[in-house]
């Protein structure tokens, strides 16, 4: 095979694992707050996704654009299961807030069902056969805005949390949860607040995600364990591991699919977990706790 | 015996036989599709009493057990297919092989200080990474799945188990029997308080003079072995199976249900969730299947509203309370 062939399927890789890097950040940072793990994040970006289909086949509105609203529902629902039925978890043991969240989970993917069936959906836009040629390399059009999105979200969430004084603020609570409540921070609140902001990642990773891929419910589980390889391979509770990881698994996903059989690739994703679970258990970026 | 049952009020021992003994005469009165309901319920007690030992004695949250169970599975299946070898012999080789993939994935974790959520994701790994590597195995049928030889059977043969759900049943019961009591002296073993010592704190644990390693490695190759039982016996009530349905985190996560929604490390907890859980399951199906309305989701959405209930009201599962209720705390 010529090298353009890698060459291209690296770069498509690449700019997928962009996206997946924003839908692991949102994760990342959810554990990096509230120390829970978000068993239910890849449904919560299915729904992300089936709203982006209903707007497009309804009202013509596209998916990128629509990343701003939908991100707000997810920011909504995130605010919502945080306040309602999460933060009373908070202090109860892991298995308990898994066993939570995996019921959550169910009932995501089979509303969706429910309303959508088993069919898979997808957004056929304008510009879905369009690409881009850089020298040897063809990019498909989605996957560049897609990623050009994913990086723009990715930076205003930095931006948040470094400069923003409420951005500080939940960086105090994830620091010491004790110090925060000393201070006079109401840390239900940013728990809360937290929680739907990584909702808002894993919605406008959604909305980018649709223009890319067909939609099932079945969906959610997958992404969500994606999710879990490339934070941990990232570094849990690390933004800039979150899109490393992201972009080294979208890589090794589009690698394997060309080199093995395409049906192997996520074995490839579970290996490199294993290795860094093993031998850098604080993920390529973490600091060890 | 006496010893095994030290402790426990009279009136719950009595409650004990009577259950027993109603599980005995089950089959006198029930139908095939109601014993098959009651073979689900005792594999899941089964299976979440093997679960428990990990996570509910000795704390380590396991998140990946379907792969022990499609361990198990697969072997005995294979040499049963392959080679005629009788599933009873075949335990002999299915339950090593998923002892040692415990071992395998417990010193890999406990050595390289693998712990807590980065645990249970590396079983759900391992899980997943047997799921797509078992679809490329041609030689137990890959991703078109592996299928033992069904027939119409007059005559139940318990060695090589063919037979009718009534001969499945009874297997089931003994094996969940066996189980039950196997985790009671466990339990109150010197090991059982060893591994209760690591759950409550580890650190605490080690500084006491206990080799953690050693009893957390005890832990996982225990628990993986009796889950490969599981795993043959599924294999043959089934006669079919695929990576995609066996290895599934779906399959792990069903595993778990029972004995989190009944009562983390406690012996009663398997069971009674087993029972609350696929009971409701079943009348969920039979009701909305009464009323006509068969939509796909429908009775998943309904189940884990239930789930999501009883996590809720009930953080320590349901038998510690329905313990109480009966006047059962264990008086020590």
């Amino acid at each position: 095979m010529p090298l353009d062939i890698y060459l291209n399927v690296a770069v498509s890789g690449l700019l997928t694992g962009l996206v997946y890097g924003l839908m692991a950040l949102g994760l990342s940072v959810i554990f990096g707050v509230v120390r829970v793990v978000n068993f239910a994040h890849g449904e919560m970006m299915t729904i992300a996704m089936y709203i982006a289909i209903v707007l497009f086949s309804a009202f013509k509105l596209d998916p990128l654009v629509m990343m701003v609203p939908i991100a707000g529902v997810l920011f909504a629902l995130g605010y919502v299961m945080q306040a309602g039925l999460i933060n009373p978890f908070i202090s109860r043991p892991e298995h308990s807030q898994f066993m939570l969240l995996v019921a959550v989970a169910i009932i995501m993917v089979n509303v969706l069902l429910l309303i959508f069936g088993p069919d898979a959906r997808s957004v056929q836009t304008s510009y879905a056969f369009d690409s881009f040629a850089f020298g040897p390399i063809i990019v498909d059009a989605t996957k560049v805005y897609a990623a050009c999105a994913a990086i723009v979200v990715s930076a205003a969430l930095f931006t948040f949390f470094k400069f923003s004084s409420v951005g500080k603020a939940i960086r105090a609570c994830a620091d010491n949860y004790t110090g925060a409540l000393v201070v006079g921070l109401d840390v239900k609140r940013l728990y809360a607040l937290t929680f739907g902001l990584g909702a808002a990642c894993v919605g406008a990773a959604g909305s980018m995600l649709a223009i890319i891929i067909d939609v099932t419910p079945p969906l959610g589980p997958q992404y969500t364990l994606l999710a879990f390889v490339i934070v941990i391979t990232g570094g849990l509770g690390s933004m800039p591991g979150a899109l490393l990881g992201g972009v080294l698994i979208g890589m090794t996903e589009a690698l394997a699919g060309l080199l093995f059989a395409p049906s192997a690739k996520s074995m490839f994703a579970f290996a490199i977990l294993v290795l860094v679970l093993l031998f850098r258990p604080q993920g390529i970026v973490g600091k060890r706790a | 015996m006496t010893r095994l049952f030290a402790g426990t009020p009279t009136h719950g021992l009595v409650l004990l036989v009577l259950l027993l003994a109603a599980l005995v005469a089950a089959p006198l009165i029930a139908n095939d599709y109601l014993l098959t309901i009651l073979i689900l319920i005792l594999y899941f007690a089964y299976a979440g009493q093997a679960w428990n030992i990990m996570m509910g004695f000795a704390g380590q949250l396991s998140l990946g057990h379907a792969l022990y169970v499609g361990l198990g599975a697969y072997t005995a299946s294979a040499l049963y297919v392959h080679f005629g070898v009788a599933p009873w012999l075949g335990l002999l080789v299915a339950v090593p092989v998923a002892m040692l993939a415990g071992a395998v994935i417990g010193f890999l974790a406990f050595r390289f200080g693998v712990a807590g959520v980065y645990f249970a994701i590396l079983t759900i790994a391992f899980a997943e990474f047997a799921r797509i590597g078992f679809d490329h195995i041609s030689y137990v049928g890959g991703s078109a799945g592996f299928f033992l030889p069904v027939a119409q059977y007059t005559q139940n043969d318990l060695w090589n188990l063919r037979g009718r759900p009534v001969m499945f049943y009874y297997v089931i019961l003994a094996l969940a029997a066996l189980a039950f009591m196997l985790c009671h002296l466990l339990l109150r073993s010197r090991m059982g308080y060893f591994w209760q010592a690591i759950r409550e704190d580890e650190e605490a644990a080690r500084a006491l003079g206990i080799d953690t390693f050693r009893y957390k490695m005890y832990a996982v190759v225990i628990s993986a072995g009796m889950t490969a039982v599981a795993g043959v016996f599924f294999a043959f009530f089934y006669n079919n199976l695929f990576p995609e349905q066996v290895f599934h985190i779906s399959r792990s996560i069903e595993l778990i249900l029972a004995p989190i929604i009944g009562g983390v490390g406690t012996l009663f907890g398997p069971i009674v969730g087993a029972f609350l859980l696929t009971g409701l399951s079943e009348a969920v199906t039979e009701t909305l299947h009464a009323l006509g309305f068969e939509i796909p989701g429908a009775k998943q959405v309904f189940y884990g509203i239930c789930l999501l209930v009883v996590v809720m009201a009930l953080p320590d599962g349901i038998w510690p309370w329905l313990a109480r209720r009966l006047g059962l705390e264990r008086r020590s």
